[in-house]
Parts: C-alpha cells; structure tokens; sequence
C-alpha cells in the first residue's frame, strides 16, 4: 500500500515535470493538411537540422534518462524511510507507547533496553526482509540498466551498443528479433515489406499472442534502406501517462509531409520482438517514464489494486481475532486496574516500614503508577506478535499450496499461483460459490462442431463422431495422455522460437536447425497426431458440404449432375462467403514453423495472382449474379466459368504457363506446409473458426496489415485487401471486415458475431417475393438451427454479410477517415462508424463450436456441493447453452425442477419471483409432508427435487434493482442458480448481493476479462489461466489452471489453512494469557507493586523466541484430518466447523483453561516454597520452567500430527530456554541490574526440589485438557468425524 | 504485494535475450518436487486423543506420583523444626519493651532473652533461620533500589552509586557503600543459642557463620573494592547506610574476611525473598559426632540483640531451627499434593477405562450395521 502510493506520488511528480518542459512552443503547421494537435501537455523531439534545434536538444536531453530505479531505498535512506515505513503498523506503534512508558522513571518497570527488544527484532526482521528485497530490486535494475542495445551514433554514423541506461530520448535504435524493447520507441522502420513489426507483450500483460506494429506510413520512409544520418523529422506527442492503450502525437518531416502517430506506431519497452528481422526506431519515452508505469505502475497498480487496493479482504477470522484481542485488552485493563487499587489500599496499611522506598507517596498516586507499570509488565497480553505470527503462517500455508502436486497442471506446466497472501483461511469457510462457464467450466478450447449455411444444416456427423472418439480416448488415457501433451506444447514452444531464429539469421547453419527438424519429427510429429489439441481442431468436412463447395472448383462439366440442380448458385455464393468471412473475419496471427511468413512470397505472386483474379472476376461475374447487376447471360456465364476453370486447371497439369507457373509452385508449397501454419488467436472462437475454414480448403495462410493471403478452394492463394477491420467490441458482440471481394471484386462487409446482435441487423427483404421469401426462409430455418445448437450447448455465431455499392462505401468512409484521425473521442467515433456499417446485412449462415466440459468437472461440482457450497453459474451465454452445460457438468439433475425466469418488464418480474416463492415453498411443504408421512410409513424418501432458477440477463437486471430480497429468498431454497446472459456488472452485482446480504463467504472463478469485476467482489477471487489473457489471473487470489483444482483447493487446502489458523490463534491467545496470569498471580504476593519474580530478559525472550517457533509450525504443518478424508468426505468441509462450539465459546473456553493453568502453575510452586527462605528469581525458575512445558505439551495435545519436524522444534524451544537460562545464571553479572540471577536456575536445577514441582506442576495443569480432549473425542465427536478418524486409524 | 510486483520485473529481466529462447531444453519444468515434505506427507504420529489412548497415562502416572507423594510425606515428617516468635507483641513476651521501645533511631541495643524447649533432638546439621512476616522484600522499588556493579567491587560505582539506590544513595554529601534500600534495611538482630544443661549451666552453642551464602554470590557476585587489601581504606570516602549503626568493612569484628560486601549475613540478606513472609539463613550448628545428637532435647535460651524493629509495619520477627532433607525444609504439602494428584488420576483413569467400555461397545455396535 505505502510502495503504492509512493509510486503514485513519484509518477505524479515527474509528470509535472515533464510538463514543465512540455511548455516548448510549437511550429506553426499551416502547411500540415493534419489539423494541428490540441496536447494539452506535450513533449518534441526533433532529429536533423531545425530552427532552434539547439533549444530542442536542449529539451530532449533533459527529459529523462532511460535508466530506472525500481528501488525503495538508497544507502542512506534506507533507515530512516524504512523505519518511518514501519512505524505506520499499529503493532509497532504499541511497543513504541510501551517503550517510551518505560522511560518514566516511576512507571519503568524493566531495563530500558529489555522493552526494546520485541520493537527491535520486529523492525530488524522486516527492515531485512525489505532490505533483501530492494537489493534484488537494486540488482535486477542494474541488469537491465546495463543491457545492451544498438544505438545509433552520428559521429561514427554506425549502431554501436549501448547501455540501455544510456540511451536517450531522440535516439534510434536498432532491435534484432526476440530483442526485448529498451524504451517506448517509435517504429520508423522494420525489415518487414510491409512495415510490420510483430512483438509479444508477455512482459505487459502476459499475453503471449503476438499482436501486430505498423512503422508510421505517410512518410517518404518505407522501401529505403532506413539511415538516421539523412533522417530529419519532428515528433510531438502527448506527454507521458499511464495509458497504456493510447498514443497520439504526429511526426513532421523535413519535407513536410506530416503524418499522425498513434498506439500502432508506438513500441513498449519490454515488450519483445518477435519475428521481425530488423527494426528502427526512435526513442520517444525513454526510462523512467514508462519504466515507472509499466513495471511499477502498470503492473503495480494491477497488483496492488488486486492485491490490497480496491480489494483487501478481510477474513472473517481476523474479524473474530480482532474481536477476541479486544477482550484481551479489556483483561489486560482490568488486571492492571486491580493492581493498581490494590497497590492503594496495601500501602494505606504501612507507615514507616523499611521496605518502602518512596513512603511518602500517596497511596493514590502510587497506585496510578502501578496501573501503567504493569501495563508495561503485562505487554505479552496482547498478542500483537501474533499477527506477525500469521502473517509467516500464511505464507507457510501458500507455500504448500503453491508446491501441491495435485494443484500443478503438467499439460500446462503451470502451479496454482496465490497472489493473495492474506486470505488462505477464507478457502476454508465458502459457502457460495459463482463460476463462469466459457473456459472455467470448459476448456475454451473450441471445436468446430457444425454449421449452418443458407437454411440448410450440415451435421458434421463423423466430426460429431470423432470428436466423441477424441473425448473417450482423452479420458482413458487420461493418465499416459498427459505426457504427449507437454510435448506437444513443448513442441509449440520450440516451433516458435525456431521460425524466429531463422528469420533473423537467415544463413544459420545448417547443422543446427536440422538436428532440431530432426528431433521434432522422430520425438514429437508421431505424437502429436495422437492427442495433441491441434488435432481437436482439425474438422472432418461434412460430405454434403464439400460436394456442394465442389461444385465451385471441380469440373462443372457435369452440368446435368444432380447436385448441381439442387445447389442453387445463390447457395454456393453464400457457402463461399461463408468460408471467406470464416477466414478472414478475424485477428488470426498466421505463423509457420518452416518459414516466417512476411508475405513475402506472395508480394512475388501478387503480380501473376492479380491476372488471375482478372480471369476469375472475367467469368465469375455471372455466376454472382445475386451481387452483382450485369447478369444477362447466367447459365452462358457459367458454362463459361467452367470452361475456364477447367482449363486453367488442366493448364495445371498440361503446360506451365507463365501465370501458372507460380501459381503450382505455390500450390507445391500449400502442401508442404499446410499442415505446418499456426494460428495465434485472441479468442479461441476465432481459431477454431478459421481451422473449419480450412478444413475446406479455404485457408488463411497469412495475414499483413492491410491484406490477408488465402487459399480458396480450387483457386488457389490470393490476396485479399483489408480496407478495414472494426474489430470485435463487447457491446457491439461481433466484429466486421469490409474487403474487397476476390472473386467479385465489391466492397463487401463481411461480419461474425453472436445471434442475438446479428439477428437485429439483418436487412429488411427487399426486391422480388421470390429472394424475399428465400430469405425470411434462411432467417427462420437458421434461427431454429441456432437455437437447437445451443440447446446442445454449442456456442453459436452467426455469419452475415453485406454489398456495399462503391458510393455508399465512399460515404461511409469519410466518416470513417474522420473518425480515425479524431484525436479527442476516437474510440466512440469509431464505434458509431461501425455501427453505420454494420446494418441491412444478409444472414449467411451459422455456425455451432463445440467447447468441451473441463476433466472431472462434474465429479467437482459435485463434491462441492457435498460440502454444502451452493454452486452459481454466471455467464453471458445464451440460456439454452448454460441450462444444456449445466446438465452436462451435473448442476442439474434430471430430477431437478427448472424454474426459469425471464420477463418482459420489471412488474412482471417481481409477480414471477414471487409466484415462484409461493411454489417452491408450497413444494417444500409437501416434500416436508410426504416425508412426514413416509417416516411414518418406514418408507426412505427417495431423491429430494430440488430446484434450479435460471435466470436471463435483462431479468437480473430489474431483479436486482427492485426486488433483491425476494431474489435472495428464492435462490436460497434453490440448490442452484445459473444466470445467463449476463454482463460483467451484473455478475459482479450478484456476488455482492449474497456477500452483503447473507453475510458468507463468496469465492468467484473465472477466466476471461468479463470475470474480473466478480473476482474482486467476492470474498475469494480465483482466475483460470485459459485462453483469453491473464486479466482474469492478475485480478484474481488465487490462479489454477483447472476447474477440477478447486475441489482440492477448497475440500483441502481451504479446509487445512483454516483450522490451522483458528487453532493457532487460539494457542496464541491461550499462551499470552496464561503466561500473564503468572505475573498477575504474584502481585498479590508482592503488594501489588509490579514487581516480576522472573529476570525480565527471560520474560521478554519467553514469548519471543522460547514459544514462538512452536505456534508456527502448528500453524503450517498441522493436520487435523488427511487429505484423502476430506477429498472422499466433502461433507467435513463444513461439518467440521459445525461441530465445534461457536467461536465466542471456545475462546472463553481457551482463557477459563489458560486460567486454570496459570493458577495451578503459580500455586503448586507457591506453597511448595511458602515460608522457606526461596529468593525472589528462585521462586520464578521452576515457574517458568514449568509454564513453558505445560505451554509445548498443550500445543502436542492440541495439535493432530506430529512429525519430526514438530518433534525437533518442541525439543529446540524447550532446550534453548534452559541453554539459556542456565547460561545466564553463569554469565550475568551485572547485566541484568534490578534482579540477581548470578547461580539461581544453577542451584535451582541442582536440587530435586525443582524437578519435584515442576513435574507436579505440569501434570496437574495440562491433566484437564487432556481428559477434555478424551472425552469430547470419545463421545461428543460427530459420527462423520469419527468414521473419518476411524479409517485412519 | 512485493512478491507480485517483483515478479514483473523479473519477468522484465527473463527474456535477457535469444539465447533464453534456444530451445525445448531451456524450457524448466513448474512441477512441484514430488517431497514428503512438500506434499504434506511427512510420516507423522497421530495423536487422536480418546478416553482408550488416554487412560493409560492417567493410571501410569497414579502409580507414579503415589509413591512419590509418600516418599515426600515422610521424608517430610522425618524433618525437625522449631519455630519461635520473638517479636515481643504480647506484654508477656520478654522483648515486649525492646520492640516498643525501639526504633531505627536508638542508639543504645536493647537485649532480651527467649527461653524455649526443645521435645526432641536434632540430629543432623542444623541450620538457623530468622524469620520476617509481612517484609515486603519484593517490592518493586525495593527490589531494584541496589547497585550489583558496587557490590561487585567496582570503584567508580563505589564513589558514584546507581541511581537506583535514591533515595539511599548518598549521606552527608558522600556515597553511600552498600547504596540502597535493600542495604539499608540490613537485619541486624543478633541472635545467640544457649543451651541451659540439667545443672542449670549456659552452654554456648558454636553458630557457624561461614557458608550460608551461596557459592556464587560470596565469589563471584560479591566483591569488595580491590586494590587494598585494607578495607577501611578501600572504601574511603563513602559514607555507611543511614540505619546502619557500623560501616560495611566492619561488619564482622571477629573475622577480618568477612567484611565489606563479601560479609555472609548481608550477602545472604540481598537475596530478596520471593514472598512477603521468609526466612533467611542465619547460622548452621554443625553436628559435631555421630554419637551425640547436635541439638539434644532440653532447655534453650537464646538471647536476642534486639535492633531490627517490625512492628510499624506489623511485622514478625521469628527464629527457626531445621533440620534439612535432599528435598529442603519442611513441607508437607508437597507430598500430600502428590498423593491427591496420584489418586485423582488413578481415578480418573478409572473413570476413562468405564467410558471407553462404554463407547467403545456402543460405536462397535453402531458400525456394524453400515
């Protein structure tokens, strides 16, 4: 939280610095035909010879360095910054208050640097661990700072290397392939052709698709061999800020040429270069500036905003805790107030006695400094050290989370991350749980499953088949499967650092890369076949399908064929559209392992591709009637396509012509490496959409940024020119690309997205009654399919398309122009603009992707609800989908009754919910009735229904704004709810509700972006490593990377961390209060006068060091019942807590024993002693001895497992007291003034006395819990716990 | 929070190049190491506490402490000791005058003398006590108002005594040596024994007054000034403690190496006692032959210097004779508190061994069906 704020004050800082600067005035632009920026704060850089460029050198030298500093502290700060750091804890601010107490002189009840020494080991144990951290901090900035990067030098007019901390803003650099960027830089050149520059932005956001740069295009840059010495430009642009999204400036060339600059153009430092062989840019963010922001801020904000900002969860334990220390305060106050009165009234009695120091001080006055010395004296009392305690526990328990084997994924290689450390012990008490379906319940790892194209349904039956298969197969060998997927992804990994090293060094050896081929076709090609998950997306074509397409490119010389009569050429048109739209509707990354894929071959083909494309567009034309106006001689036309498609395909195998030629040896090429093209998608929707594309031969085999390469069916490889791309937008919920058609030649906009958006868009029918017929036909038929797919629980997108004629297209793209150059509100410009696009469209087809239920995901779903976890589906999903996965995942039995509410307007949905109130509690009466009467009849109840609301999004809505309790109570009686439909608002909303409302514990899990506001709600946040991103993890506490997880998670770990903690804190608390009342139990003995028969170095370092260990373990390693019981048993999850007494019992429990204890270890010694000539240190040691043996044997009887570990501590805790009580009483002369320990535990310890009270002592103190624990174990124990203990036995 | 933001920067610091992407083998397995230690599964003993697991203990530590207890009741009743008020409350005890007449201030030492009869001999050593009653001895101030670094022999806390020692630190503008409140308050009765023979004679019993001090304290703790080995120059310059009527080194006129801070009677004086009423060590009457007892029955006077007044504060002053076992004084307690514990347990396993029965039978049985 400080770093946090730090951070943000030093960022805040150093913009108005930069601000300051920015104030540099600006060139007239009158010759820009941009309008000239409104910055409010900028900054310039100039590069060549300018008017006043000493002035801008000037500027540009001093802005900020690019050296970071990410740490704390300096030497010489480090102890006074840390040590004001720490005196923000309360705890330490306590032992602060009770060390200057202790400098009243008549309050002093110990040295003055005994009291020091809880303050000291605390602030040295945090000032070490903080002073580690920022040495790693330190060292890690020092590695990067002196990275080495190609900097251009104008002197030598050569890149040489320097230091990253060199390098300045205004400087070009030069990266390599997998380059990590120095600093946010310019993309003025790339070796690519087209000015693209692929990076990876792992290191930002964790993302490992690649995603695409463009160097700045309206400048006389490209094609040239880029030289800085020539190069004179202008930037200005936007001071630095935290958005990491946004980049707006404009570079000015010397020419004059302008060109606006945006987040496309801008390189973010740490980002890595992929696949791209050289590129050139400028420095326009050097350092500090984004350094700050994105390795502090960016990620620190993320972090921290999940870690402790927005967001600290406070467990309900510490709650309790905070609570039992406050009863510890009020003893603690109570105590010191007896003494103090007592202290009065026993020095009202004397007069002149020889013992009284200061005689003549009034009993009133004497007894009020009495009250704050024992504050001082009785300080263990409150447990302040316990929260440290728990802080060391809990990260104890996250270790062994962390290292659990059956939380680590070994398809993923990945470990459960907790990112949240101070919540482990709310794991163990969740009552509700919310969970998103897409990629937490499924994989998210897509399928294409079948499809709808033009009214007409393809089943994909033997896709259906296989992919069955798969699943069986993947289940049986589950076990050995496990290993060939690693490889697989291993396999990935390599492929993909394998095509970049040979972009980047072309003329590698030889030797090398064969030895690596060599290796990945024996070990990992075989293999992959098998299970790998690139086969689940590889599609058998459905027959039907592929005939029909056939019909496009194969011979339609078999004009008379009966398949050409029923395939309208309105119906191929659409199935070809469908595919293209499949493939090129999209923000698929095309990469291949054998060769980088640039466009570089077809940049070579484009030439010979684009006569093609004359021809086809010469004889195609016809065919397309439907688009296209001149249709005169259809079946002529055709005939005629035919012709010519036949002969160029015999052209194909006859004679090379020179058009051909290329074409085969693309073709040649198609078939080496088709199989070899990755896809890098954002979403896994998207890929498993172009991986049915190319099923049937219509392949997207790369993708620049202005154009996609693709195969089509029978044509071959062409370019298709992206003019725009208006990518996908969750409120929008579909995406669009207008391009230039191939075949026709039209701007056509070609848009995917979800039905119910599509649905809305689709173009009234006009013309003639025959097309309008057919189309209100296609709607319905494929409306019905849509809905029967997601009544099988496929995911659903409809595919629709639109003709722009070429002056509607010019319109539409001046508002388009104009919206991308707005600088102000772009963003909603652009959507506006899409959203004029994007109407009167025609409904192509539909398709239906299979995402698959997650391994064991029912078995989990139900062991959580043995364990009385109300399980809550929300997702934005259709409601057929969600009820269909929520059968698949055993939500829903097929006994349960759905009650399923979805309104038209807000009052018929408070009726609804009410009505349905009504129902299910009159079910309720009768199910409680009938079992009345069935117990009365001796009959057992068969399964008890239970009911499922389900409920749609705009209903939630209106729900949760008006009728949120009548909601709770019906969802109460319901054993689960499944919302669908809903926003990422609404799911945060609900999880509110029933976290504010019921008062219980509340765990979210999700994997996607749309999950991230539920994950901060709940009580326990856990992201799903999947596909999409890694907001959902940074958000999240906890991050698994399966669904299954949770059970051991919670069942386990939740169930094991939260009794660890309960128990430990109890011990805490037993152990500061029955260690106290020792000290109080003397005051009456010694006139109430604070005075301590223990050497106050053995009372301080008691709780310290000699009983502290102990706890801790305790605290980590404790186990009160094997995991194997609670996985098999989930019912203990709860039943557990049930059993014991409510906590404000069992903590009073804890104090009357510790009570107990404290008496009988006081008074055994007491009369043992009475009346003999025993000395004041003397009278202690066999107190304390026999305190802190019956301290370690109530922890052995409180705790359930002993091992060696627990052993060893208990013994080092119990020897190091008497190591070092014995050497003390050697050792100490006059260091301890006040007591006289010199020869007491010596001679104390040489007498049988000792050892006759202490033993006696002990067992009579510890004799209780020990018969307790007996006989609550043996008769009030829980007949689940019992049998669960019994089996271990 | 550190963590998280810590891993970004290594995350910045991973990719240090090319060369971390050079092939599968760079890849590092996440997977935790299959450990018992890691996995929880370290062999541990379960104590699952149940009234059968349980009772053994009980019954095994009846058959301990019982006899235990015994031993320590007998050996117990087989020590010797007599008690005797001289405090002089009652107008009929012999030091009535001395303690009401007496105050820190007289100058002149009132004498009394206590007769007394011993039923039995004692056979063993003897050891002589004084007794305080109500002397608060650990009073918080009290206790802390000494200077170990005086005692100890250092010169410049000689000269210059703690401040701990106020309002007893100086007298008359000069240090006081020993500083304190405990010093101060010095008993200094003298207490001698006479044993009154059948004939009616006054035997002087011989009271040793070497080695009631502990080891340690008389060598190590407590040191007189050295460089001279002539005390009253040693300790030149420092005044004696208000009450005292003789300075330190002269603590002892018949034995010169029992002066100064080395003198046994305050060494053993400075032991604060634990509780408000104890007795302090004074003189060991050793046996002198195994054939007659040290202390044989009969009539005994013992004369008292009366400095030491108590009853301002209502305080007791007694003489204690003992004799000592391996397990100290007398003590009853010790040994009947074994005993009940014994028994209890004894009884309380008893009490397990009948619920076990019981339970046992009755979960056995309710098992079966399942």
């Amino acid at each position: 939280m400080e770093r946090h704020e730090w951070m943000r004050r030093q960022c805040r800082k150093l913009f108005a610095r930069e601000r300051d600067r920015g104030a540099v005035p600006t060139q007239s632009s009158e010759d820009s035909h941009i309008p000239p920026l409104k910055l409010k704060a900028k900054r310039t850089i100039s590069v060549g010879h300018w008017p006043h460029q000493e002035e801008y050198r000037d500027v540009a030298q001093s802005y900020k360095g690019n050296i970071i500093h990410t740490t704390k502290y300096s030497l010489l700060t480090f102890i006074p910054m840390n040590l004001f750091q720490q005196f923000h804890r309360a705890a330490n601010l306590y032992f602060l208050f009770l060390i200057l107490l202790n400098w009243v002189p008549v309050v002093e009840a110990f040295q003055k640097e005994i009291t020091m020494i809880p303050l000291l080991v605390v602030l040295t144990v945090i000032a070490v661990k903080d002073a580690l951290e920022d040495y790693r901090r330190y060292l890690s900035d020092k590695k990067i700072n002196n990275r080495i990067v190609q900097v251009y030098c104008g002197k030598q007019n050569a890149y040489i290397g320097k230091r990253w901390k060199d390098v300045q803003v205004g400087d070009f650099i030069r990266l390599s392939c997998n380059d990590v960027i120095p600093a946010d830089i310019l993309l003025l050149y790339s070796s690519d052709p087209h000015g693209i520059c692929y990076i990876e932005t792992a290191n930002l956001d964790g993302e490992t698709n690649l995603k695409q740069r463009q160097m700045v295009s309206g400048l006389p840059l490209q094609g040239v061999e880029f030289n800085p010495a020539s190069f004179y430009i202008r930037i200005e642009c936007e001071n630095p800020n935290n958005d990491l999204g946004t980049f707006r400036g404009f570079i000015e060339h010397y020419s004059g040429a302008r060109a606006g600059l945006d987040n496309k153009n801008l390189l973010l430092r740490s980002c890595t270069i992929r696949k791209t062989e050289t590129v050139v840019g400028i420095v326009v963010y050097a350092g500090t500036k984004y350094a700050l922001l994105l390795c502090d801020l960016g990620h620190e904000t993320k972090a921290m905003m999940n870690n402790s900002g927005p967001r600290y969860k406070c467990s309900h334990l510490e709650k309790d805790l905070n609570n039992e220390i406050l009863w510890c305060v009020l003893l603690l106050v109570m105590m010191c107030l007896i003494t103090a009165i007592g202290h009065g009234f026993w020095l009202k009695q004397f007069k002149h006695a020889v013992f009284l120091v200061d005689e003549d001080m009034p009993p009133a006055l004497a007894g009020f400094y009495v009250f704050w010395t024992m504050i001082i004296v009785l300080q263990v009392m409150i447990p302040i050290s316990l929260y440290v305690s728990i802080e060391i526990v809990k990260l104890g328990q996250i270790y062994f989370i962390q290292n659990d084997l059956d939380l680590y994924n070994e398809h993923a290689d990945c470990r459960i991350q907790c990112r949240a450390l101070n919540i482990t012990e709310n794991l163990g008490q969740i009552r509700y749980l919310f969970s998103d379906k897409t990629g937490t319940l499924t994989e998210n790892n897509m399928v294409f499953r079948r499809c709808s194209i033009y009214g007409i349904e393809y089943p994909h039956v033997e896709n259906g088949c296989r992919l069955e298969m798969y699943e069986a197969k993947e289940n049986e060998a589950a076990g050995c499967s496990v290993t060939v997927k690693s490889a697989c992804r291993d396999k990935s990994l390599s492929c993909r650092s394998l095509s970049c090293n040979r972009s980047s060094l072309s003329l590698h050896t030889l030797a090398a890369e064969s030895e690596e081929d060599g290796q990945l076709s024996n070990d990992f090609l075989p293999l992959t076949s098998a299970f790998c998950s690139r086969m689940a997306k590889e599609v058998i074509p459905d027959p039907d399908l592929v005939n029909k397409l056939s019909r496009l490119c194969a011979p339609m010389l078999l004009s008379g064929d009966v398949t050409f009569e029923t395939t309208s050429s309105l119906e191929l048109n659409y199935i070809t559209d469908f595919f293209l739209a499949l493939a090129i509707c999209n923000t698929v990354m095309v990469s291949s392992p054998m060769q980088p894929q640039h466009l570089a071959q077809p940049q070579t083909l484009s030439k010979s591709l684009d006569g093609i494309k004359l021809i086809f567009q010469r004889f195609s034309l016809p065919l397309f009637s439907a688009l296209s106006a001149h249709s005169p001689t259809r079946s002529r036309g055709s005939h005629g396509k035919t012709d010519d498609i036949f002969h160029s395909r015999n052209s194909y195998s006859n004679g090379p012509s020179d058009n051909e030629e290329d074409m085969r040896i693309e073709g040649g090429a198609e078939n080496d490496t088709d199989n070899e093209l990755m896809y890098e998608a954002v979403s896994p929707d998207e890929a498993a959409l172009v991986h049915a594309a190319k099923a049937y031969r219509c392949t997207l085999r790369g993708r620049s940024a202005d154009s996609v390469l693709v195969d089509l069916p029978g044509i071959g490889a062409m370019i298709v020119r992206l003019l725009h791309i208006l990518p996908f937008d969750s409120n929008r919920k579909r995406m669009s690309v207008v391009v230039r058609h191939p075949l026709t030649g039209q701007v056509v906009v070609l848009t995917k997205g979800a039905d119910s958006a599509i649905m809305n868009l689709l173009e009234t029918p006009k013309g003639g009654e025959q097309a309008q017929e057919t189309d209100s036909h296609i709607r319905e038929q494929t409306q019905k399919h849509v809905d029967n797919y997601a009544r099988e629980g496929l995911r659903t997108l409809c595919i629709a398309r639109k003709v722009l004629e070429q002056e509607e297209y010019e319109v539409w793209l001046k508002g388009q122009l104009l919206a991308e150059s707005n600088i102000d509100n772009r963003e909603e410009l652009l959507n506006v603009s899409a959203e004029k696009l994007e109407t009167n469209l025609t409904l192509l087809g539909t398709t239906g992707i299979l995402d698959r239920l997650q391994e064991d995901v029912p078995e989990t779903i139900e062991s959580l609800q043995r364990a009385g976890i109300k399980v809550w589906v929300l997702t934005g999903d259709k409601q057929e989908t969600a009820v269909n996965i929520a059968y698949a995942c055993k939500l829903i039995h097929p006994s349960d009754q759905i009650l399923t509410v979805n309104c038209q307007s807000k009052d018929d949905c408070a009726a609804l919910l009410e009505d349905l109130k009504l129902e299910v509690q009159c079910s309720e009466e009768r199910i409680s009735q009938k079992k009345t009467a069935e117990d009365h009849g001796g009959l057992s109840s068969g399964r008890k229904v239970s009911f499922i609301l389900v409920i749609d999004g705009r209903t939630l809505n209106w729900t949760l704004e008006d009728a949120s309790n009548c909601f709770l109570e019906l969802s109460h009686s319901c054993k689960a709810v499944i919302c669908c439909r809903s926003t990422p608002l609404q799911k945060s909303q609900v999880v509110r509700l029933i976290r504010d409302q019921l008062k219980v514990m509340t765990l979210a899990v999700g994997d996607g972006a749309n999950d991230v506001s539920m994950i901060q709600v709940a009580d326990v946040g856990i992201g799903i490593y999947g596909q999409e991103g890694m907001q959902a993890v940074m958000s999240s506490d906890f991050a698994i990377s399966r669904f299954k997880h949770l059970c051991r998670l919670l069942l386990v770990h939740g169930h094991w961390c939260f009794s660890r903690l309960a128990n430990m804190m109890l011990y805490f608390i037993y152990k500061n209060v029955m260690y106290v009342n020792l000290l109080f139990w003397y005051q009456f003995f010694c006139g109430f006068s604070g005075s301590v028969m223990t050497n106050s170095w053995v009372l301080i370092l008691f709780n310290l060091f000699f009983t502290s260990v102990p706890p801790l373990i305790y605290g980590i390693l404790d186990k009160d019942i094997p995991a194997e019981q609670l996985m098999r048993v989930s019912e203990l999850y709860q039943a557990v807590h049930a059993s014991e007494a409510p906590p404000p019992f069992v903590f009073w429990f804890t104090v009357l024993d510790a009570f107990y204890q404290s008496l009988v270890c006081f008074f055994v010694p007491y009369f043992a002693y009475v009346g003999s000539d025993i000395g004041e240190l003397a009278f202690g040691s066999p107190i304390n001895a026999s305190a802190l043996l019956i301290i370690l044997l109530h922890q052995v009887i409180e705790s359930h497992t002993l091992t060696w570990i627990h052993v060893f501590v208990l013994v080092v805790s119990a020897g190091s007291y008497f190591v070092f009580v014995l050497l003390f009483s050697v050792c100490c002369l006059t260091c301890s003034p006040h007591s006289n320990p010199v020869g007491v535990e010596m001679l104390q310890m040489s007498q049988p006395l000792f050892y006759i009270v202490c033993a006696l002592t002990t067992v009579t103190a510890v004799m209780p819990r020990l018969l307790f624990r007996a006989l609550h174990n043996t008769m009030h124990l829980s007949a689940l716990m019992q049998t669960a203990l019994r089996e271990v036995e | 929070m550190m963590a998280s933001s810590y891993n970004a920067k290594e995350e910045d610091g991973h990719h240090s190049g090319p060369s971390s992407h050079g092939g599968a083998g760079a890849v590092k397995s996440k997977k935790p190491d299959n450990t018992a230690f890691k996995q929880q599964r370290l062999p541990a003993w379960q104590p699952i506490l149940t009234a059968g697991t349980v009772l053994p203990a009980f019954f095994v530590i009846g058959l301990i402490f019982i006899p235990i207890g015994i031993g320590l009741y007998v050996t117990s009743n087989n020590i010797k000791e007599f008690e005797i008020d001289y405090t002089g409350v009652d107008v009929s005890s012999p030091c009535f005058s001395c303690a009401k007449n007496y105050s820190w201030d007289s100058t002149t030492s009132c004498t009394c003398s206590v007769n007394f009869t011993l039923e039995q001999p004692f056979e063993s050593n003897v050891f002589m006590y004084y007794g305080l009653s109500n002397f608060y001895q650990n009073h918080r101030r009290y206790v802390k108002s000494r200077d170990d670094s005086q005692l100890n022999g250092d010169r410049s806390a000689l000269t210059n005594p703690s401040k701990e020692c106020e309002p007893y630190r100086t007298s008359e503008g000069q240090p006081i040596a020993p500083c304190g409140a405990i010093a101060n308050s010095l008993f200094n009765d003298t207490l001698v024994l006479y044993h009154v023979d059948s004939n009616g004679t006054k035997i002087s019993i011989p009271l040793a007054k070497k080695g009631i001090a502990w080891w340690t304290d008389k060598h190590v703790k407590f040191r007189n000034p050295g460089g001279n080995d002539n005390l009253t120059i040693a300790f030149q310059g420092t005044n004696k403690p208000v009450n005292w009527r003789k300075p330190v080194f002269e603590l002892d006129p018949d034995d010169r190496d029992n002066n100064g801070f080395i003198n046994e009677d305050f060494i053993v004086w400075m032991r604060t006692a634990a509780l408000p009423t104890f007795r302090k060590l004074y003189r060991i009457i050793h046996k002198k032959s195994s054939s007659t007892p040290t202390l044989a029955s009969g009539r005994y006077i013992l004369d008292i210097t009366y400095n030491y007044p108590v009853l301002s504060f209502d305080g007791r002053k007694r003489m204690i004779l003992s004799t000592i076992s391996w397990m100290g004084g007398k003590n009853p307690f010790l040994g009947i508190a074994y005993i009940t514990v014994g028994s209890i347990c004894f009884f309380l396993g008893v009490v397990l061994l009948i619920i076990h029965h019981k339970y046992d039978s009755r979960n056995s049985s309710a098992d079966i069906p399942n």
